[in-house]
C-alpha cells in the first residue's frame, strides 16, 4: 500500500505489530490502542518509538497525555461515509497542539477525500489499495482558498474580506 | 439579493471542475458506484426510478430574476420543460442525463447557483423565512446570518461525512413561518433583557420516521458566537452520532438518546473550547455580509395609489385572488405576492419553463427582480406596490398560477412520491389531484379556512405529513397503497406532531376520509374563528375517530 508524506511517496518505517506478537527490542512499530493501554507502563522509554493506530471512537481529550508523547498516531476509516476520525484529526492538531505524524488509513483516503483529510490536520495518508499514487500526489495540494478555518493554513475567505474592507 | 463576490464565484466555479472530474472518472469506470453515489449526492444527484434527479439549491429561498430565467433555460434544454419546487425551499429537475450534470452546474455557476451540499449526509440548504426582510413582525433580517453559515457550512472539512443529513433553519420573527422546530439546528434570532441581539438555539428536532420537536438548548446566543456554537453542536453529532442504523443516525435520536441536558452539557464543555477562537465573529463579518445583499428604494408615496381599491370592488375575482394570495409588507403601499404552484391537474410545485420565464419578467417589472421560494411550494413577489397588483394578477391568471387558495385546503404540500421517487411507498400526486377535485369549489375551501394539509409517499416525510393539521402519509401493504392520517400537526411556534386517526385507508378512500374529517370539523367548530388546529386541539381525536371509522363498521 501506498504512503504518502508531505507531497511523496515513502515507506512505511512503522511496521503494524499483531497484538499477540512481540514488540521489536529496536526500531519503530505500530500497535493497536487495546494493547499500548495494558502494556503501557512496561514499554517505558520504547514509547518514544512506537506509534499508535486508534479506533475512530476514542475519545482523543480523555487520553491526550499517551496521545502526544506517540510519535506517530494512525486514524481510521472504516468506511468510505465514516468521518469520526475527521474530529479526532482536528482536535489532536488544533486543540492539543499534536505535532507528531498524524496519519489516515481505510476506505477514505481517497483521491476524492484528500482535500479534506490534509484541511483537517493530516499529514500523511495511507492510500486505499485502489488508488491511483500519481493521481493522489497530484491532489496533495492545499486548494487556494476556502470559507472556514481548520487544522491548515489554507486563506480564508472570512479573513480575506476583511484585509480588504479594512 | 445576495451577490457573490470574488471568493464566492471562485468556489463555485472549482467546484464544477471538481464534479466534471468525477463523473468522467466514474463515466470511464474508475470510481466504483458506491462512491460516485457519495461523491455524486453532495452535488445533488440522486438517481431516481426512472432517471437522475438534480436538486439545485436555493440558499433561503431567495432568487433573482437572472437565476429564474437560468431554471427555465435548464427545464428547456436537460429537462422536459419543467421543474418542482421541494419543501426546502430548493428546487429539483426530474429528468437530466447523468454526463450533462456537468454542464447544467455550469450553466448555473455562471448566474451564482449550485447543488453543492444539497443531498447527501452534509450540512443542507440553510432555510428561512419566505418573508424575510418585508415581514411587519421581523426583529432583523435574517438571511445576512443564514448567508454566514451557509458559507461556514460549504466544504466543511470535518462536517463533510456526518452520520446522516444535518438541516439548519432561521426564524428571526414572533411567528415562526421556517419551521425551526423540526430541524436539527434551529435558530430563533432574538433580543436578550439588555437588548443585544443573540440567538435562542434549538436541537434534535426532525421529521421523517421519528418525528421530534426540537428542544431548546440555548436560551441566549451573542450575536458574534453563532459560528462557535454551530461547529460545537457539529463536533459533538459527528463524533457520538450512531452510524450502526442510519434511522437512528439524526441527531434526533442523539439528543433523545443522551438527554437533552447531558447534551447540552456536552455542546457547552466543547464550545467552551472554541468560542474564543477563530470562529468568533467580529463586527464587521456581519456588516460586509448585509452589504452583499441588494437595499431597495421604495416609493414613499406608494401608499397614495386609488386604483387598487377601485379594482378590488370592479373586479370579484381579483378581490378573491387579493384576498388569499396577498399579505402585508412593511412598507405603506407595497404588497407581498403568493405565486400559486397548487393548481388543478399539476403537481405541487411543479412549474414550467414558460412560467419561469414569465414570473423572471413579472419579478423584473414589479418586484425588484427578485423571487422567493416558499416551504409550502409556492413563490412570492415580496415588493409589489398595490397600484401593480392588478396586472400582476392579470398576468400570474394568463400563466396559470393564480389560483386564490393560499393558506386553504388545496394549498397541499407534498413530495413527488412514488411517481418519481425511488424511496416512495404510494404516490402523492394523485392524491393530492383527488383532493383538489373534491374542494375545487372555492367557496367551500374559503368556509374550511387555513388549514395545511401536508402529505409525504413515505415515511422519510419530505411532505412533512408529521406536522400537517392533517397529514397523510403514504405506506405499501402487500404491494398497495395506503394511506395514514394523522392530525393536529403544527410547524409553527406552537409545534406539534400530528396524532394517528387510527388504521390507513385505501388509496380509493383517501379522498373520502379526508372529506370526512373536513366536514366532522365544520360541524364541530364553535364558529368561523375557530381554526381546524384550534378546533381539534380542543375536542381531541374523540370526534374524528368515531365518525371516520364509523362507515367501515358499518360496512364490515
Amino acid at each position: 500500500m501506498t504512503l504518502i508524506h508531505a507531497g511523496e511517496i515513502i515507506d512505511d518505517t512503522y511496521p503494524l505489530v499483531a497484538d499477540d506478537a512481540a514488540i521489536p527490542a529496536s526500531g519503530s512499530a505500530l500497535i493497536g490502542w487495546d494493547r499500548f493501554e495494558k502494556e503501557q507502563d512496561a514499554l517505558g522509554d520504547s514509547r518514544s518509538r512506537i506509534g499508535l493506530l486508534l479506533p475512530n471512537t476514542l475519545d482523543v481529550a480523555a487520553n491526550i497525555d499517551p496521545l502526544l508523547a506517540a510519535p506517530l498516531l494512525v486514524l481510521q476509516f472504516p468506511g468510505f461515509a465514516d468521518g469520526r476520525a475527521y474530529s479526532q484529526a482536528r482536535l489532536l492538531r488544533d486543540r492539543y497542539g499534536y505535532q507528531g505524524d498524524l496519519r489516515a488509513t481505510g476506505q477514505a483516503v481517497v483521491l476524492d477525500q484528500i482535500g479534506e483529510l490534509l484541511r483537517c490536520g493530516f499529514s500523511s495518508l495511507h492510500l486505499r489499495a485502489d488508488q491511483d499514487p500519481q493521481r493522489c500526489l497530484a491532489a496533495f495540494k492545499a486548494p487556494s482558498l476556502r470559507y472556514q478555518s481548520a487544522s491548515d493554513s489554507v486563506p480564508v475567505v472570512r479573513f480575506g474580506r476583511r484585509a480588504i474592507s479594512g | 439579493m445576495y451577490r457573490y463576490d470574488q471568493y464566492d464565484q471562485a468556489l463555485v466555479d472549482e467546484r464544477v471542475v471538481q464534479y466534471r472530474d468525477q463523473t468522467r472518472r466514474f463515466l470511464a469506470g474508475e470510481l466504483p458506484d458506491e462512491e460516485f453515489r457519495a461523491l455524486r449526492l453532495r452535488n445533488g444527484l440522486y438517481i431516481q426510478r426512472f432517471a437522475p434527479m438534480l436538486r439545485i439549491s436555493i440558499p433561503y429561498g431567495l432568487l433573482s430574476s437572472a437565476q429564474v430565467r437560468m431554471l427555465a433555460h435548464i427545464a428547456r434544454t436537460y429537462d422536459k420543460n419543467y421543474g418542482h419546487f421541494t419543501t426546502r425551499q430548493n428546487i429539483q429537475f426530474n429528468w437530466p442525463e447523468l454526463a450533462r450534470v456537468p454542464d447544467i452546474l455550469a450553466d448555473l455557476a455562471s448566474v451564482q447557483m449550485h447543488a453543492i451540499q444539497t443531498s447527501g449526509n452534509c450540512i443542507r440548504n440553510i432555510t428561512s423565512d419566505h418573508l424575510a426582510g418585508v415581514a411587519k413582525d421581523e426583529l432583523v433580517d435574517p438571511r445576512p446570518y443564514c448567508e454566514i453559515t451557509r458559507q461556514w457550512a460549504t466544504f466543511h472539512p470535518e462536517f463533510n461525512w456526518l452520520p446522516r443529513k444535518f438541516k439548519i433553519a432561521f426564524s428571526a420573527t414572533t411567528s415562526d413561518r421556517a419551521a425551526i422546530r423540526v430541524h436539527d439546528i434551529g435558530v430563533q434570532i432574538v433580543h436578550n433583557e439588555a437588548g443585544e441581539l443573540g440567538y435562542t438555539v434549538y436541537v434534535g428536532g426532525g421529521l421523517g420516521r421519528t418525528p421530534i420537536i426540537g428542544v431548546k438548548i440555548r436560551e441566549f446566543l451573542p450575536e458574534l458566537d453563532l459560528l462557535s456554537y454551530l461547529e460545537a453542536v457539529l463536533r459533538v453529532y459527528n463524533r457520538l452520532g450512531r452510524r450502526d442504523n442510519m434511522y437512528k443516525a439524526r441527531i434526533k435520536i442523539l439528543v433523545k438518546e443522551t438527554g437533552a441536558d447531558k447534551f447540552r452539557d456536552m455542546v457547552e464543555a466543547e464550545w467552551a473550547q472554541i468560542n474564543d477562537g477563530e470562529l468568533k465573529l467580529a463586527p464587521g463579518d456581519i456588516d460586509y455580509m448585509k452589504s452583499r445583499f441588494d437595499t431597495f428604494e421604495y416609493d414613499a408615496g406608494a401608499a397614495d395609489d386609488t386604483s387598487f381599491a377601485d379594482k378590488l370592488a370592479q373586479d370579484s375575482a381579483f378581490a378573491a385572488w387579493a384576498k388569499r394570495n396577498i399579505a402585508a409588507h412593511r412598507v405603506p403601499g407595497y404588497h407581498i405576492v403568493f405565486v400559486s404552484l397548487k393548481a388543478s391537474g399539476i403537481a405541487p410545485g411543479d412549474i414550467t419553463d414558460t412560467q419561469l420565464d414569465a414570473v423572471a419578467e413579472l419579478a423584473d417589472r414589479h418586484s425588484f427582480g427578485e423571487i422567493r421560494a416558499t416551504h409550502d411550494q409556492n413563490l412570492v413577489f415580496a415588493d409589489v406596490r398595490q397600484s401593480d397588483l392588478y396586472v400582476v394578477w392579470q398576468r400570474l391568471n394568463e400563466l396559470g398560477l393564480a389560483t386564490p387558495n393560499i393558506g386553504l385546503l388545496t394549498d397541499l404540500i407534498c413530495c413527488p412520491g412514488l411517481d418519481f421517487c425511488s424511496l416512495a411507498n404510494a404516490g402523492s400526486i394523485g392524491v393530492a389531484q383527488d383532493i383538489f377535485d373534491r374542494f375545487d369549489n372555492l367557496d367551500d375551501q374559503y368556509d374550511v379556512g387555513p388549514i395545511k394539509v401536508k402529505m409525504s409517499g413515505c415515511m422519510n416525510g419530505c411532505g412533512h405529513h408529521s406536522v400537517g393539521h392533517i397529514g397523510i402519509l403514504g405506506v405499501d401493504k402487500k404491494g398497495e397503497e395506503w394511506y395514514q392520517v394523522t392530525l393536529g400537526g403544527s410547524a409553527e411556534n406552537d409545534a406539534s406532531l400530528g396524532d394517528r386517526t387510527g388504521p390507513s385507508f385505501g388509496r380509493g378512500e383517501i379522498a373520502d376520509a379526508i372529506q370526512k374529517i373536513i366536514e366532522i370539523y365544520l360541524d364541530t367548530r364553535t364558529s368561523e374563528d375557530e381554526s381546524f388546529l384550534d378546533c381539534y386541539r380542543r375536542v381531541g381525536m374523540a370526534p374524528f375517530k368515531t365518525k371516520l371509522y364509523d362507515r367501515e363498521a358499518v360496512s364490515a
